[in-house]
């Protein structure tokens, strides 16, 4: 039998935190992007741009870049207003949203630019990890 | 004018075979496989089928002329040959609306597939499809939630779900049961599950699991940041007992709670399905027994119906078959109710087995669960074949991985998001499954020994229960 390897993954550290769809994937370089916008544009679907501080992800709501591109087609414009969401709001994380309208929901929902965790918001992540294990034992 | 009474016994045709007759909106319409005993013509074994299951009985009673029977009789109006088969045809009833409680699956199943099947007449008796008329639709209090209000609650787009049934299914203490969940949880699974015999024995009582596995959901929430769920199942000897463990199952914060809906009972599952969308929690569905019911191609009730019916009294996931796992299932067939799950109007399509039209109204969806022998070798057909609207289920597929159950929970995890990435990008799941998997294990360890353990494992029997035009 091989050599059984551990699964890397701690409460204690902020890295190991997950956001939804493609999180478990390798960072998506410019041209996979590229599909996946074109692939939310050739189901009907409307795009829109979120993004929020990497310690408040886990929330339903992040914030709305401006209003979803209601009828946007032109993938380059479409990415024209990520890179100026992640001008706007540096050390946010940036997310792809496709907004089905028949289906009341949203068909796609992807990070597409993670934030590096450091810093203020790295120690504000860990103190809130201590607090949740605290909660488990004691609540 | 008024009818004057004869006694004795008449042909069931003369009152209840009318091919002439057109279905209205309103009528249930129903197809039965009827195999009948030899010399009975299919006129009368259709005609005797529509009247043991409405108005009729074995002869004329005088309390008939006291009211407007063809106000409540039911009525064959169609036979048809079943392709490769001449031992038994199709016979369609239509069944007047006055016949039927409203909001009641319970009422309806007493009488369609009442008495009936044990009619001497007919040597075996099957029931194809129902369609169930816009007016009992919406009677009926439907899924809990549904797929879209499920996906809002979890925060969950753009992919199948991912789950594990826990296994060995019985004998594992609370606390080592605890542990397994919360392993695959951790991994990157959405849910685990109760195994549907998973009740409240002796070497685990409900309450130990229940709490146990809250805390590793709560654990691993905090740890990946992902919304999870463990499918508490709630199936108790008495309906007392149910609701017991689903308000203490609300008490902790549990999400999700699980019913085995042919054994609890239908009376008992709606109501628990009630009871669900008004304390907001989800309702994971098994299906144990179906096998009794459906397996049969010659007798008993075809699983869409069991499907329709369930969609009816309420659920927000239930068991389809995988088409590709261990256990039975014709691929069109199982494409054919998953339809009748989540759709909201699926039009007659015989390749799928699909009698009718049905519109299901403004009825949300359920989401289909695709679990038991499948592992991460199957995902790029099971994406294919079941879409971004479903749950897929692998037991032994995450509990088998050599590194346990963080480790296959990753691998199902890392292969499911690849394969969504790929078809966004146009890619064919089914023809590059492969590929796809391959390039995905470069940055996983965890799949590239999954993909290294499953490699050879394939279940390759025929199945029983397939669709009448493969037959011949």
């Amino acid at each position: 039998m091989s050599e059984v390897q551990d699964y890397a993954s701690r409460l204690s550290d902020p890295k190991s935190r997950k956001m939804g769809t493609f999180s478990y994937l390798p960072a998506m370089d410019g041209d996979q992007i590229r599909k996946q916008i074109q692939y939310i544009v050739d189901q009907g679907w409307n795009p829109a741009i979120e993004h929020t501080e990497p310690q408040y992800s886990a929330s339903h709501y992040w914030y709305m870049w401006k209003l979803p591109m209601f009828g946007e087609t032109d993938v380059d414009r479409i990415l024209e207003e990520v890179e100026l969401c992640k001008k706007s709001n540096p050390g946010n994380h940036v997310r792809l949203v496709g907004y089905d309208n028949y289906k009341q929901s949203q068909g796609a929902n992807m990070v597409i630019y993670k934030a590096p965790l450091e810093g203020d918001v790295l120690k504000e992540m860990e103190a809130a990890a201590a607090v949740h294990a605290y909660e488990l034992v004691h609540k | 004018m008024a009818k004057t009474y004869q006694a004795g016994v008449k042909e069931y045709r003369d009152t209840y075979w009318e091919p002439d007759y057109t279905p209205k909106d309103s009528d249930l319409l129903a197809v039965f496989k009827i195999t009948p005993q030899p010399g009975v013509p299919r006129e009368e074994a259709a005609a005797a089928v529509a009247a043991e299951s409405s108005t009729g009985t074995w002869t004329t009673v005088w309390t008939d002329l006291l009211t407007d029977l063809d106000y409540y009789k039911g009525r064959a109006y169609a036979i048809e040959d079943v392709p490769g088969d001449d031992e038994c045809y199709y016979a369609f009833i239509a069944y007047p609306m006055g016949l039927f409680e409203e909001g009641s699956v319970v009422n309806v199943m007493t009488s369609i597939v009442g008495n009936v099947f044990g009619f001497k007449a007919v040597r075996a008796l099957r029931l194809e499809d129902i369609r169930f008329p816009l007016w009992f639709v919406t009677t009926n209090p439907g899924p809990p939630h549904g797929i879209q209000v499920e996906r809002d609650l979890l925060d969950k787009y753009g992919r199948p779900l991912l789950g594990c049934t826990i296994k060995p299914k019985l004998g594992l203490s609370a606390k080592n049961y605890g542990r397994a969940c919360y392993e695959g949880l951790r991994g990157g699974l959405d849910f685990t599950k109760d195994d549907e015999n998973v009740n409240s024995q002796f070497f685990m009582r409900w309450r130990d699991r229940f709490l146990f596995v809250q805390e590793a959901c709560e654990k691993a929430e905090a740890e990946t940041g992902e919304r999870k769920g463990h499918y508490l199942n709630v199936t108790a000897p008495t309906a007392e007992e149910m609701y017991k463990r689903a308000e203490f199952a609300k008490e902790i914060g549990a999400r999700i709670i699980m019913s085995d809906y042919l054994t609890l009972g239908w009376a008992a599952h709606t109501s628990l399905s009630k009871w669900c969308r008004d304390n907001g929690i989800l309702l994971h569905v098994h299906r144990a027994m179906h096998g009794v019911i459906d397996r049969n191609p010659h007798h008993g009730i075809n699983f869409r119906v069991l499907t329709k019916i369930l969609r009816l009294m309420g659920g927000d996931h239930l068991h389809s078959g995988t088409v590709v796992g261990k256990l039975e299932g014709d691929r069109e067939a199982t494409l054919g109710w998953i339809d009748q799950m989540r759709d909201k109007y699926v039009k007659e399509d015989r390749s799928r087995g699909i009698f009718f039209d049905q519109d299901w109204g403004q009825m949300p969806g359920v989401l289909p669960v695709a679990s038991g022998g499948i592992h991460v070798w199957h995902m790029p057909a099971l994406v294919s074949i079941f879409g971004d609207d479903s749950c897929l289920q692998f037991g032994g597929g995450t509990l088998g991985h050599p590194w346990g159950n963080a480790a296959g929970a990753a691998a199902n995890r890392v292969a499911v998001e690849a394969c969504v990435q790929a078809r966004n990008e146009g890619r064919e799941l089914e023809k590059e499954g492969k590929d796809i998997l391959t390039s995905a294990a470069k940055h996983s360890p965890e799949l590239k020994m999954a993909m290294e353990t499953w490699k050879e494992i394939k279940f390759e029997f025929d199945t029983v229960d397939k669709l009448d035009v493969a037959h011949k």
